[in-house]
């Protein structure tokens, strides 16, 4: 079985554009593009790797983050943070939070696929 | 108290300068040389008469070698010191630093408060980028926008297959994404453009206020009539202007209107006719206070004045509040006039008024009247000290040979030739040959 990816972000093109090439990567690519019940979405489908955007209609990544890493069930769960502010301060907020990677849009695709392949294998 | 710990420090440091060799003092001093190296190390207290002799044996003022430099200058020093890792030992030596070069001390004092205003105004600019929620909408869209397109353009570049109906799928993708793009950063150009020519055009508000009354003259027909609604007034006037200087222009017409009650603009005609630009005719004439009279006959139609008159009204900072120039005898646009003009002085004696010819000694020397009165600025209220504001009305006086005594006036100080002045508050850009006194 190939293994999952939760992406909540909620521009349709980057989501377009993301799920593509880690589908021909072979994973599995599941999408959300709410924030408000994305905690809930991420304990349904248990994916292998979350890719959270920051800024979500409904609620921001980083509370979504420190959500995740408050549940016992799911706080190990790999999670790659995008923003589009790559100022340090995001930096610092998004760490303490607890992601385990970081990336400021725009990123590329390969630096991606890395990352998300990276995360995987932890 | 000065601190002797340092004395020695000072008396080597002069004695350096003047080049003369320790043993050289030491026998001016009639004490043995390493006695005064002693001394010179800090390590022997001194003072009394032998302070007194070695002060004569340099030449310099016993108190010299004594005085402790500035507190502000060593917390100053002590403030520089702590942004770094300095070490305890070099730390404790900031009062023989001071003491032994304080032209050095206070070039990197001064430079430390020039370091903490920048690293404010910084800050502030960096408030303004990040809490600007337009700015940072516009940013994050674009961003998005970039990503979107970067994402799928390089899906498209990569080699490998991609089926026709993918390729389609990121074509209009990029195609849409690069419409959306155009738009935000068009619009976001825009606003930048809006915000820095706002930032330019508008100093202060109080600039913006004269600017109003520039464009439409001082005097506001609407304002002479009985029924009228002086919201609507201020409202139509204050288009395009910061929300500061609404407040500024509503309370200035307000007061115009309350003036225009009392004094009617066809009785005002009237005692023009009789009495010229005179504000005691007009107090007389409409039992007002003094002020009232000179605002007044600042904002009649200059038609039925003999000749145009100026106005100037100050706080009791000092701070003017209101300008209306005249072509003779101009008003500074920004910070105080010339501490010389009735309108300051007036402050110190309240109620009495200053009347005084002036000559402005930067103009061709047009002679004007000044009427300078200070006023409170409210009802008097029990046991309350009350604030006052002054005006000064400003009337062109022909030159023709009077007995009346004229005084010598500047517009401000940057631009005054008046060599021994008094009243100078910083050097004139006028007379590059005036000395410089320390």
């Amino acid at each position: 079985m190939s293994k999952q990816v939760l992406l909540i972000e909620d521009e349709p093109n980057i989501i377009e554009a993301i799920s593509f090439i880690l589908s021909r990567d072979g994973w599995t690519v599941k999408t959300h593009s709410n924030g408000a019940d994305a905690v809930e979405m991420v304990k349904e489908r248990r994916p292998d790797v979350v890719i959270l955007d920051v800024m979500l209609p409904g609620k921001s990544g980083y509370d979504i983050l420190r959500e995740l890493r408050d549940d016992p069930e799911i706080n190990g769960l790999p999670v790659l943070m995008l923003t589009a502010r790559g100022q340090t301060k995001d930096r610092e907020i998004a760490e303490r939070a607890g992601c385990d990677a970081f990336m400021t849009k725009p990123f590329s695709n390969a630096d991606v696929l890395e990352t998300v392949r990276a995360l995987a294998a932890k | 108290m000065p601190r002797d710990t340092l004395t020695g420090s000072r008396i080597r440091e002069r004695r350096v300068m003047a080049g003369l060799k320790q043993s050289e003092l030491a026998k001016r001093a009639d004490i043995s040389p390493s006695y005064l190296n002693l001394i010179e190390h800090n390590r022997r207290r001194i003072g009394g008469k032998l302070l007194v002799d070695i002060a004569h044996a340099l030449g310099v003022e016993p108190g010299s070698l004594t005085e402790g430099a500035e507190t502000t200058l060593l917390a100053t020093l002590r403030e520089a010191a702590s942004g770094i890792d300095m070490s305890e030992a070099e730390f404790v030596r900031v009062e023989e630093f001071a003491g032994r070069f304080p032209g050095w001390a206070a070039l990197l004092a001064d430079n430390q408060r020039k370091v903490e205003t920048l690293q404010r105004s910084v800050e502030a600019l960096t408030d303004r980028l990040t809490h600007d929620p337009h700015l940072a909408a516009s940013l994050h869209e674009m961003l998005s926008t970039v990503t979107a397109i970067r994402s799928a353009a390089s899906i498209l570049a990569e080699p490998g297959d991609i089926e026709p109906e993918w390729q389609r799928r990121f074509n209009r993708n990029i195609y849409e994404d690069s419409a959306r793009l155009a738009d935000t950063s068009r619009s976001l150009a825009q606003y930048l453009e809006e915000a820095d020519s706002e930032a330019s055009e508008t100093n202060a508000p109080q600039d913006e206020l004269d600017g109003v009354f520039q464009k439409f003259g001082f005097h506001f027909p609407a304002l002479e009539t009985s029924d009228v609604d002086v919201d609507a007034v201020a409202t139509e006037l204050g288009q395009g202007v910061s929300q500061a200087a609404r407040w500024l222009l509503r309370r200035a017409i307000t007061r115009y209107r309350a003036d225009a009650e009392r004094m009617p603009l066809g009785e005002s005609a009237d005692t023009v006719a009789v009495s010229g630009n005179d504000p005691f005719a007009f107090a007389a004439r409409f039992g007002c206070d003094l002020a009232s009279a000179m605002r007044r006959l600042a904002h009649l139609p200059e038609d039925i004045l003999p000749e145009p008159v100026g106005l100037a009204i100050c706080d009791g900072s000092g701070v003017t509040t209101f300008r209306k120039p005249l072509p003779e005898f101009p008003l500074p646009r920004l910070g105080a006039g010339c501490a010389l003009w009735p309108l300051y002085r007036a402050l110190a004696r309240p109620m009495m008024v200053h009347v005084e010819v002036m000559e402005q000694s930067a103009r061709a020397a047009a002679r004007h009247r000044g009427y300078a009165i200070s006023q409170p600025t409210g009802p008097a209220r029990s046991g309350e000290d009350v604030l006052f504001e002054s005006h000064m009305l400003i009337v062109p006086e022909p030159k023709r040979d009077v007995s009346e005594q004229t005084r010598h006036v500047g517009l401000t100080c940057r631009i005054c030739p008046h060599p021994t002045c008094e009243a100078r508050r910083e050097p004139s850009i006028m007379v590059a040959s005036a000395p410089r006194k320390l």
